[in-house]
């Protein structure tokens, strides 16, 4: 459905985009994850043909957005980070000039009256943009790319400044969309794109770091295995069974982290679970464990890391790194 | 391009601009025609289009300041680049918007026609020059403030923008003298100059060559219009 490939985006010195390729299929929410500036807007805007890219090809369902503007535009429905509203307009003349300027053949008053429904916005249809308070006028902006009913709905921070009921309303709204509709999305926000899309692109610094399932990311990018064990008991000689419990490689001591409670990590073999052998030789002592959690990244840690300063992936290939 | 036109038609009065500026053109044509016209029992309409001139300048940068500067602004120009449409049809869009808004002035002119109509026959034709004229000229100058528009994000610089080029190009004449020693400026300068081609018009000449001038000048300058918009997906 979307298809981009070895896109590149210099603007004189700075390079906003560096040479990135991805692939949307029909019917995918793929999530845009990157900190500010790390080119997840130019992208975008290159997807729209809002802007040209220095190289590469973008498509949409197989029309080259810079080769056939109008026909690959006909698309997209486009919610730019700062909604285009004219202020001056209401809500109804402006979505009928943005039905018009799509030139959009679905029965006009039905099809806006479906839209206003969707995102809520019936009862200020009558009333002055500009008078607006942001989370409608950010609504308003949404309906906009509604409009036509646009295969591919491309959605730059479509949360920005709602309250928290009108987020989960949004996402929740951006998820139904995803059936009828190939949405990217954009956000810095973690939880967000954790909560809405099926695919998770990081970007950092306008190149990939890594592209895949919202499941399996946090697991694949997760090279920490360590178990965390907190017992009650004596510190050495908890320390010694620890390191006898078969498939155990490593064993490093936290100290006291309670009264008479010790915290130790425990490596185990790559591949193999040593919960069960852990609990049962401590049981068998008497011992009590207090608390135990492998040390795997959740996917917050993984975007700290991947979005790094320092951090340099190999190559721009699927996986990052 | 129907819906730009239409959008932008329609900003002009949910906006005071329109009101004002037909209120102003309307007010200084009101004071001409009492006074060449009614005081001067007089039934050419002449001095009275030739005394706009000057003030369409004015005026006219006010009607174009904002058409493509504030959409930069308000970003509102990430809808119209977007859509489906051509950014041509963006351009004339919002040109035939401004150009229709300011030749609701002519009405005014009109209505002037008729009172003297009521006494004497005018020259018609001399009035349809008129007519032609203003609108070229109107035309001409709301072309130049388009490009000036799309070139800034403030409505002010597109506004003093304008109407400094408009000047240079009244004065043309004028910059013409100072150069009559060198043949070659002086042509090109005078080919320039809008103020006497307009007033063949006001002297009831409708020559080609004037009209031909005018309407490729306007399309010219919206093709550079288009180009700069399309140079903001290049840069």
């Amino acid at each position: 459905m979307i298809e981009v490939q070895n896109l590149t985006k210099r603007y004189g010195g700075h390079v906003a985009v560096n040479n990135i390729s991805f692939k949307v299929e029909e019917g995918e929410i793929l999530g845009f994850l990157g900190p500010n500036g790390a080119g997840k807007t130019t992208t975008m805007n290159i997807l729209t043909g809002y802007i040209s890219a220095s190289s590469g090809v973008a498509k949409i369902k197989d029309i080259d957005v810079l080769e056939q503007p109008n026909l690959a535009k006909m698309n997209i429905g486009y919610l730019p980070e700062q909604p285009p509203l004219y202020l001056d307009m209401t809500v109804r003349e402006y979505l009928d000039f943005m039905y018009d300027l799509k030139k959009c053949k679905l029965p006009r008053r039905e099809h806006i009256a479906e839209i206003c429904k969707q995102v809520k916005i019936e009862n200020v249809y009558g009333r002055l943009i500009k008078n607006l308070s942001k989370g409608y006028k950010q609504r308003v902006g949404f309906a906009q790319a509604l409009i036509g009913n646009p295969p591919v709905l491309i959605l730059d921070e479509p949360t920005v400044g709602l309250d928290p009921k009108q987020i989960i309303e949004i996402r929740s709204l951006i998820k139904s969309l995803g059936r009828q509709h190939t949405v990217i999305l954009s956000s810095h926000i973690l939880q967000e794109i954790e909560a809405v899309c099926d695919r998770i692109i990081i970007i950092n610094k306008g190149v990939i770091v890594a592209d895949d399932k919202t499941s399996v990311l946090a697991t694949k990018y997760s090279s920490d295995r360590r178990l965390l064990v907190r017992v009650a008991g004596n510190h050495d000689e908890i320390f010694n069974l620890l390191k006898r419990v078969p498939n155990v490689v490593n064993v490093t001591s936290f100290g006291e982290k309670e009264p008479g409670i010790f915290e130790y990590a425990l490596e185990p073999a790559e591949g193999c679970d040593i919960r069960r052998d852990v609990s049962t030789r401590i049981a068998a002592r008497n011992w009590a464990i207090m608390g135990m959690k492998s040390m795997e990244m959740t996917l917050e840690d993984v975007f700290i890391a991947l979005t790094r300063e320092q951090y340099v992936p190999a190559g721009n290939k699927k996986g990052g790194r | 391009m129907g819906a730009v036109f239409k959008r932008e038609f329609r900003a002009f009065f949910t906006s005071p601009v329109g009101y004002v500026v037909l209120a102003a053109l309307g007010f200084f044509a009101g004071l001409f025609f009492y006074a060449a016209n009614i005081l001067g029992l007089s039934s050419d309409l002449s001095p009275v289009f030739s005394s706009m001139f000057t003030f369409i300048l004015m005026i006219l940068p006010l009607v174009t300041m904002r058409l493509l500067s504030d959409e930069k602004r308000q970003k509102t120009d990430q809808a119209l680049l977007t859509s489906p449409v051509s950014l041509t049809g963006i351009v004339l869009g919002k040109y035939f918007a401004a150009l229709l808004v300011y030749s609701l002035f002519l009405l005014e002119m009109i209505v002037f026609a008729m009172i003297i109509a009521f006494q004497v026959t005018p020259d018609w034709t001399i009035f349809l020059g008129n007519c032609i004229g203003i609108l070229l000229i109107g035309g001409f100058i709301i072309s130049i403030g388009i490009l000036i528009s799309s070139l800034t994000e403030s409505q002010l610089i597109a506004a003093i923008g304008t109407l400094a080029i408009s000047f240079v190009l009244l004065l043309m004449d004028g910059i013409a003298y100072q150069f009559s020693n060198y043949k070659i400026l002086t042509t090109i300068v005078n080919f320039l100059s809008i103020s006497s081609r307009y007033s063949n018009f006001t002297s009831g000449v409708i020559a080609y060559d004037d009209i031909i001038y005018f309407v490729s000048m306007q399309a010219l300058i919206l093709f550079l219009t288009v180009r700069v918009l399309d140079r903001k997906r290049w840069g």
